[in-house]
């Protein structure tokens, strides 16, 4: 998942086609709606509501076109200002968190993984606005309950994830041997080492990613049986269980690119669409990408879910992206109001296409757009909230799972080991005590 | 802060006492207080503050959004035996010992160089400053490039060459990543020493050279018995600044590594940030920004004590 930031006139030229197949209704209708909407709505807005929201700063050109839309369509229905800041996937924590702590200057935040856990009592209880979408949109899947909900209560609106899944070139992967994209750990591990055999290298960031590192370790973590914490929240992670997943990521590093280790988030969207790279764990964001600059790495390119693990379960971290309310805002109601808006079908779905693939739903309903078949490279994107787990796998959500994510801790024992750095033993007991630390 | 509490007037009491407000116009102490509160509420609001909040924090369970209770030593007793703070503690220490050093050394040959006459030296010297003007983000990211495991320009060009097979892995292995980070900010930092240096080196008079160059002095004897003595204040001054500022330095590492790989660049600061503000752990956040104090304390003590307090400053010998 990197920083594509495409020059003007690419992004110009992309954002239009984009717009014109993602609008399925033209300005003046969609105000029209959003004028109905708002005289229905549940959620009545403050007179004169100024709300400060802050989001993730776009990957795909075309989804930040479709979300101002949005807005733009619900400041003129309801006259409620909305200032939309954005920041990077890195800086968007800090901010949210120093506005958590000081209780001023945002209203609300679209964020990654769960941002909420970090903070749930500066939360705006959100159960009625996510109760509302459930019954309209088909439900929420059982992993957008989990991303959404502590003690029975909706701190956060899980807006959609963006999945990580396997992105690899399908001609390399014949090559090596895989006509088919293998369902199990040891035909994965037997694809990595073809591809390297054939100097077309796989690579998956062992860095402080926050997205990309996290993603598929938690998800080897996870495949060999293996967990941070048990059901009552209890430190499991010093276990035979672990061991093995770190024997298996060993492998596959050795098999890897060098210099996986000092990747961060967008390093693997550039070695790949630069050639260098074969196989990787990443958003569409490649894809999509490639689509533009690269047609020939686009169409050579696929999608598949990472093999299912021991037990023959696939279980998956992807990268959440919950919206909050703070508890301080002045204006819960119109922040209430505009999330409901923006989750309405008539705004996701064209959302959701001119997002082409990024922003995969936690709404079952969700799942009919035809973005997700009309092009069979997008399916798998499409099931991403059947397969994700939340940082905590077993355990519960809560603060200190969003605090060992957020502290690599998962991650540092991988790359510990993986570069040699500790032996197995070590590795694990240095994790257990770091996260010992945090669930204390 | 503690001028508040001495200036008070203390004067015997004379066998005439004017009233207690008219003593007080007269005061010039009193009216000295007045004029220093403006900058002593400063460094109350902006300073003392802060710090003390930090201090105060360290010793509580405080989590981003939750005011934390008193918690006495337990996050320093965490921190104890936690590998990876005592890690962060020595890449520090590696960091700005290696890299105050080298900044040193060759701050000083460029201000020397720097201080003879030759074409264009105005010119040259504002060039000299350029790593110190660009913004430390913007040469981190093009540092991030030089050093990528994939897109190196070093790389590149010497596989090129001939010299190399394979891209060197400068921020993923441990020690080329420390040695890479190292000598990012030494190129930053540079500048900042030898334009100092530089400044003191004007301050020469030239008829001590002179006066030197007659008695038969060579480079070396000029350079060590003149230029260094007189500069060792100003040496002082800049090494302590120096050293605090790389010391604390957060922008270059964290933009480079964000203390990988498997936190081998992890320095206090960024350790600091990392489980503070990133994980939301305040109080253990406040506890590693706290534990960087007595090392600050003591690189301020030894460039202050060891070089400035020199009796022949004032005109008498060395002890």
């Amino acid at each position: 998942m990197s920083i594509l930031t495409p020059d003007r006139r690419s992004l110009l030229k992309g954002g239009a086609t984009m717009l014109a197949a993602a609008a399925t209704m033209s300005s003046e209708q969609l105000l029209g709606y959003a004028k109905a909407w708002a005289q229905t709505a549940q959620w009545k807005p403050e007179a004169g509501a100024k709300i400060n929201l802050l989001r993730w700063k776009r990957f795909v050109e075309a989804e930040d076109v479709a979300f101002m839309k949005i807005v733009d369509a619900f400041q003129k229905a309801t006259n409620v200002t909305i200032n939309v800041s954005n920041e990077s996937y890195d800086d968007i924590q800090p901010k949210a968190s120093v506005a958590a702590n000081t209780g001023q200057g945002l209203d609300m935040v679209w964020g990654l993984y769960s941002l909420p856990f970090l903070f749930p009592n500066k939360c705006t209880d959100m159960t009625d606005v996510a109760d509302y979408l459930g019954k309209k949109c088909g439900g929420w899947s059982a992993s957008g309950e989990a991303y959404g909900k502590l003690d029975g209560k909706w701190i956060g609106v899980p807006v959609a994830a963006t999945g990580a899944l396997v992105n690899y070139r399908v001609a390399a992967a014949e090559k090596a041997g895989h006509k088919e994209f293998p369902k199990d750990l040891a035909g994965f591990a037997d694809l990595i080492k073809g591809l390297k055999k054939n100097n077309t290298p796989a690579g998956m960031a062992l860095g402080h990613a926050s997205g990309d590192a996290n993603t598929w370790l938690y998800w080897a973590l996870w495949a060999h049986g293996g967990n941070l914490i048990d059901k009552d929240n209890k430190v499991i992670i010093n276990s035979p269980e672990t061991a093995k997943a770190l024997e298996y990521v060993k492998g596959l590093y050795d098999d890897f690119i060098p210099g996986t280790a000092s990747w961060n988030d967008s390093s693997n969207n550039k070695a790949f669409l630069a050639d260098q790279l074969f196989l990787t764990v990443n958003g569409i964001s490649i894809y999509v990408t490639a689509k533009k600059e690269n047609p020939q790495i686009a169409a050579d390119m696929n999608h598949a879910h990472l093999p299912a693990g021991v037990d023959g379960k696939t279980r998956e971290l992807h990268l959440g992206f919950p919206i909050l309310v703070y508890n301080f805002t002045k204006y819960p109601q119109a922040c209430k109001a505009f999330t409901a808006f923006m989750m309405e079908p008539a705004q996701f779905d064209p959302w959701v296409e001119a997002a082409q693939g990024y922003l995969s739903p936690f709404l079952l309903g969700y799942k009919a757009n035809p973005i997700w078949t009309a092009d069979p490279k997008n399916t798998p994107y499409r099931d991403v909230a059947e397969t994700a787990q939340t940082p905590a796998g077993t355990g519960k959500m809560g603060e200190d799972a969003a605090s060992s994510i957020a502290d690599f801790v998962v991650v540092d024992m991988f790359a510990n080991y993986c570069t040699g750095r500790e032996d197995v033993k070590t590795a694990m007991a240095t994790a257990e005590r770091s996260a010992k630390r945090i669930f204390r | 802060m503690t001028t508040l509490q001495t200036s008070a007037p203390a004067q015997a009491p004379a066998a005439y006492t004017p009233p207690l407000w008219a003593r007080l116009q007269a005061n010039r102490n009193w009216i000295a207080l007045w004029f220093m509160l403006p900058a002593a509420a400063f460094l109350i609001l902006f300073l003392a503050y802060p710090l003390g909040l930090g201090v105060w924090m360290s010793f509580t369970d405080e989590r981003i959004g939750r005011s934390g209770i008193f918690i006495g030593l337990e996050n320093y007793q965490w921190l104890w035996d936690d590998s990876i703070f005592w890690l962060s503690v020595f890449n520090t220490l590696l960091y700005t010992i290696i890299a105050s050093a080298i900044k040193f050394a060759v701050g000083l040959y460029l201000a020397l160089l720097l201080n003879r006459h030759m074409p264009f030296k105005a010119i040259i010297r504002a060039i000299v400053l350029i790593p110190f003007i660009v913004p430390t983000v913007l040469s981190a990211i093009a540092f991030w490039w030089i050093y990528d495991a994939q897109f190196s320009i070093i790389s590149w060009s010497l596989i090129r060459l001939g010299l190399i097979d394979h891209n060197i892995n400068f921020l993923g292995d441990s020690n080329w990543a420390r040695a890479s980070v190292i000598f990012a900010n030494i190129w930053r930092g540079v500048p900042f020493v030898a334009i100092t240096l530089l400044a003191g080196l004007q301050t020469v008079s030239p008829s001590l050279y002179e006066a030197a160059t007659l008695d038969g002095a060579t480079n070396w004897q000029r350079f060590r018995f003149i230029t260094y003595p007189l500069l060792t204040p100003i040496i002082a001054v800049v090494m302590t600044f120096s050293v605090l500022f790389t010391f604390t330095d957060f922008q270059l590492v964290w933009a480079l590594t964000r203390g990988g790989p498997v936190n081998a660049t992890h320095l206090m600061a960024t350790l600091s940030y990392q489980r503070g503000i990133i994980s939301g752990r305040l109080g253990e956040g406040a506890a590693i920004a706290t534990a960087m104090i007595p090392f600050l304390l003591a690189a301020i003590a030894i460039s202050w004590f060891g070089m400035q307090r020199r009796k022949w400053q004032q005109g008498s010998n060395n002890d």
